[in-house]
């Protein structure tokens, strides 16, 4: 009983930690320029599918291709940004969606132009494989990894924001934009290269992403409720709302696919509902 | 928000314009014009009816909805129960279809009117991901997957079969429409609707010269659940069949495409958005299903950065900066 139990919690925070490297970055977009990016999903994809095609078609190592992935996603966000996103950062919620939906099924059908519609998979070195034995538990290699991939991520994400000028800029300009720019702050530079930054680790979360979810061209529609979700809950622009809520979500739902497979995805709806309706503003806002 | 200008919005009465009567007249000829094409023509219909509900809330008094497929899949389920468990007349079934999809619209309004857009829009998305995986789970009910078939359905009003060539279904639905236009007609024009208006543009305003603004978001969006209830009702009964995603995901992202493409707040941009889009989809997807996709993205991001108030606003404005380049 503890022991599947202790598995279950395992799992869930794996699972969680890369639903974090994937939200980060549509967390910061919604915190920092007030946009709804529905399309974020396709930068995970498109590092996802970076690392299949470096892997598949001129060997890279698998350790190798997730630099690739995060410099990849991150290079098409920094040319999205000023090229599309920027001209939307004041328009309504609406036009922001349709726009961002709009790309995003743009991405899928590309995606499949490019790709095929069939599930890629990904052959994982033989020392991410396998399981070791930690208090009688059985822990899973690569979950392991991915844990250690995201505390990394977080802790330099933690001293980026508080220890350096670019980190109190970014910090200035999600409390108040207008102010940020009165006092000087190239407030389009910080936008920018957050915007490449979190389209990155999405890019990176996306190449970590396909042993656990899979990838196939509808990848971010697939997901999207979940990064959402992790967004909402965690309150915008909040790095550690964001860890808690990824994962609080990743927890729940690999326990409601595990205890109550009947129910299955209404655990995870269920509580997008109930989190949402008691704190409408974010777990964070609701703490203070 | 996505609002045509002034003049377009605002009739100055409640009297039918020309332009108005030749749109619904131009409907009326569909049924002679093109025979071999009413089955089109009436999911036409229906997908007009659908957007027609969103738009009531989504431009009328400014709920974005991602969910709204919920009350469409209600009223659908609704009907098509009905007419395979024994109770085959339409128009009843339609009436049952429309009001358990307002019932479950006000049971949920109390959340989905709540907080600001982007909780909105997760709630509704919420509500309607819920009500798919029920549907789904509920196989012995609705036929999970599979569908729901064996639809069978009276003759309408006891004298007209449903044809296989459509004509019943195309008439029956031009009926239902218009009789449901008219009615969101009246609602928008009334105070109650005026009410809208000022609650989309200034919900702290209304509130403050003493409008009961939450009630009157329940109001429309129980209104507005019913009117997509019908619209769901007659899918199940032309097509004399219901599938599961008549709940699903794309069909709520479907129908706010459409609203936005016809232009949101008047009515008419609803229908017109409607017939666009599904002859579009018609056209594109007998080519390839994967590129009416792309096309479809690429229409919206262009709808969103250049032609704000949708296809007929965009076209109205490129005319007239046209004819200013002319002079």
């Amino acid at each position: 009983m503890f022991a599947t139990l202790a598995g279950v919690l395992f799992d869930g925070v794996a699972y969680g930690s890369l639903l974090f490297l994937i939200s980060i970055g549509l967390s910061v977009t919604l915190g920092l320029m007030n946009f709804i990016n529905l399309a974020h999903g396709a930068f995970a994809m498109l590092g996802g599918y970076v690392c299949t095609m470096a892997m598949a078609r001129l060997g890279v190592p698998f350790l190798a291709t997730l630099p690739l992935a995060f410099v990849a996603a991150a290079a098409v966000g920094a040319a999205l940004e000023p090229l599309l996103y920027r001209r939307l950062y004041r328009a309504s919620p609406l036009d922001q969606v349709l726009f961002s939906f709009g790309l995003t099924l743009m991405s899928v059908a590309a995606a499949t132009y490019v790709w095929g519609s069939g599930q890629q998979a990904v052959r994982l070195p033989r020392f991410l494989l396998g399981q070791v034995q930690f208090l009688g538990l059985d822990l899973g290699v690569y979950r392991l990894f991915l844990i250690g991939v995201v505390a990394a991520t977080m802790l330099g994400l933690l001293s980026l924001v508080t220890g350096t000028r670019f980190g109190a800029q970014i910090r200035a300009c999600v409390d108040n934009a207008q102010a940020s720019a009165g006092l000087g702050i190239n407030v389009n530079r910080v936008f920018g290269v957050s915007f490449a930054l979190g389209s990155g680790l999405a890019g990176l979360g996306g190449a970590l992403a396909i042993d656990v979810l899979g990838l196939d061209p509808t990848f971010p529609l697939k997901y999207l409720v979940y990064f959402l979700l992790v967004v909402v809950v965690g309150g915008a622009g909040s790095l550690a709302g964001t860890l808690i809520a990824s994962i609080v979500v990743g927890i729940f739902d690999v326990a409601g696919k595990y205890y109550v497979p009947a129910i299955g995805a209404f655990v995870i709806y269920g509580l997008m509902l109930v989190l949402l309706l008691l704190f409408p503003g974010g777990l964070r806002r609701s703490w203070r | 928000m996505i609002r045509p200008p002034a003049s377009i919005l605002w009739l100055p009465n409640a009297q039918w314009r020309p332009a108005e009567i030749a749109f619904w007249l131009t409907a009326v000829a569909a049924l002679f014009a093109l025979p071999g094409r009413l089955m089109l023509a009436s999911q036409v219909l229906i997908a007009g009816l659908f957007a027609l509900s969103l738009d009531l809330i989504l431009g009328y008094a400014g709920i974005v909805s991602l969910g709204q497929a919920a009350m469409f899949g209600a009223g659908a389920y609704t009907a098509g129960l009905l007419a395979r468990h024994g109770w085959g007349e339409p128009i009843s079934g339609l009436l049952a279809g429309g009001a358990v999809a307002a019932a479950i619209a006000f049971a949920t309004s109390f959340v989905a009117v709540r907080g600001r857009d982007l909780t909105r829009l997760l709630v509704t998305l919420g509500i309607g991901l819920l009500l798919y995986e029920a549907a789904n789970r509920a196989a012995s009910v609705t036929g999970g997957v599979d569908g729901l078939g064996d639809v069978h359905l009276r003759n309408v009003l006891g004298l007209f079969p449903f044809d296989l060539e459509g004509r019943t279904a195309y008439v029956y639905s031009l009926i239902v429409v218009f009789l449901v236009f008219c009615v969101a007609r009246l609602i928008v024009r009334s105070p109650f609707g005026l009410s809208l208006r000022g609650i989309r543009d200034g919900a702290a305003r209304m509130l403050a010269i003493g409008s009961p603004v939450r009630l009157r978001l329940i109001a429309i969006y129980t209104i507005a659940g019913g009117v997509a209830g019908i619209a769901g009702a007659l899918l199940a009964q032309t097509t004399q069949f219901v599938g599961l995603e008549v709940l699903g995901f794309e069909r709520s992202a479907d129908c706010v495409i459409m609203v936005v493409l016809g232009g949101a707040g008047w009515l008419y941009g609803a229908l017109i958005g409607a017939a666009v889009f599904v002859i579009a989809r018609d056209v594109l997807s007998g080519i390839n299903p994967v590129y009416w996709q792309f096309w479809l993205g690429l229409l919206l991001v262009v709808v969103v950065l250049f032609a704000r108030g949708g296809v007929t606003l965009g076209l109205a404005s490129l005319s007239r900066l046209l004819r200013a380049r002319e002079k």
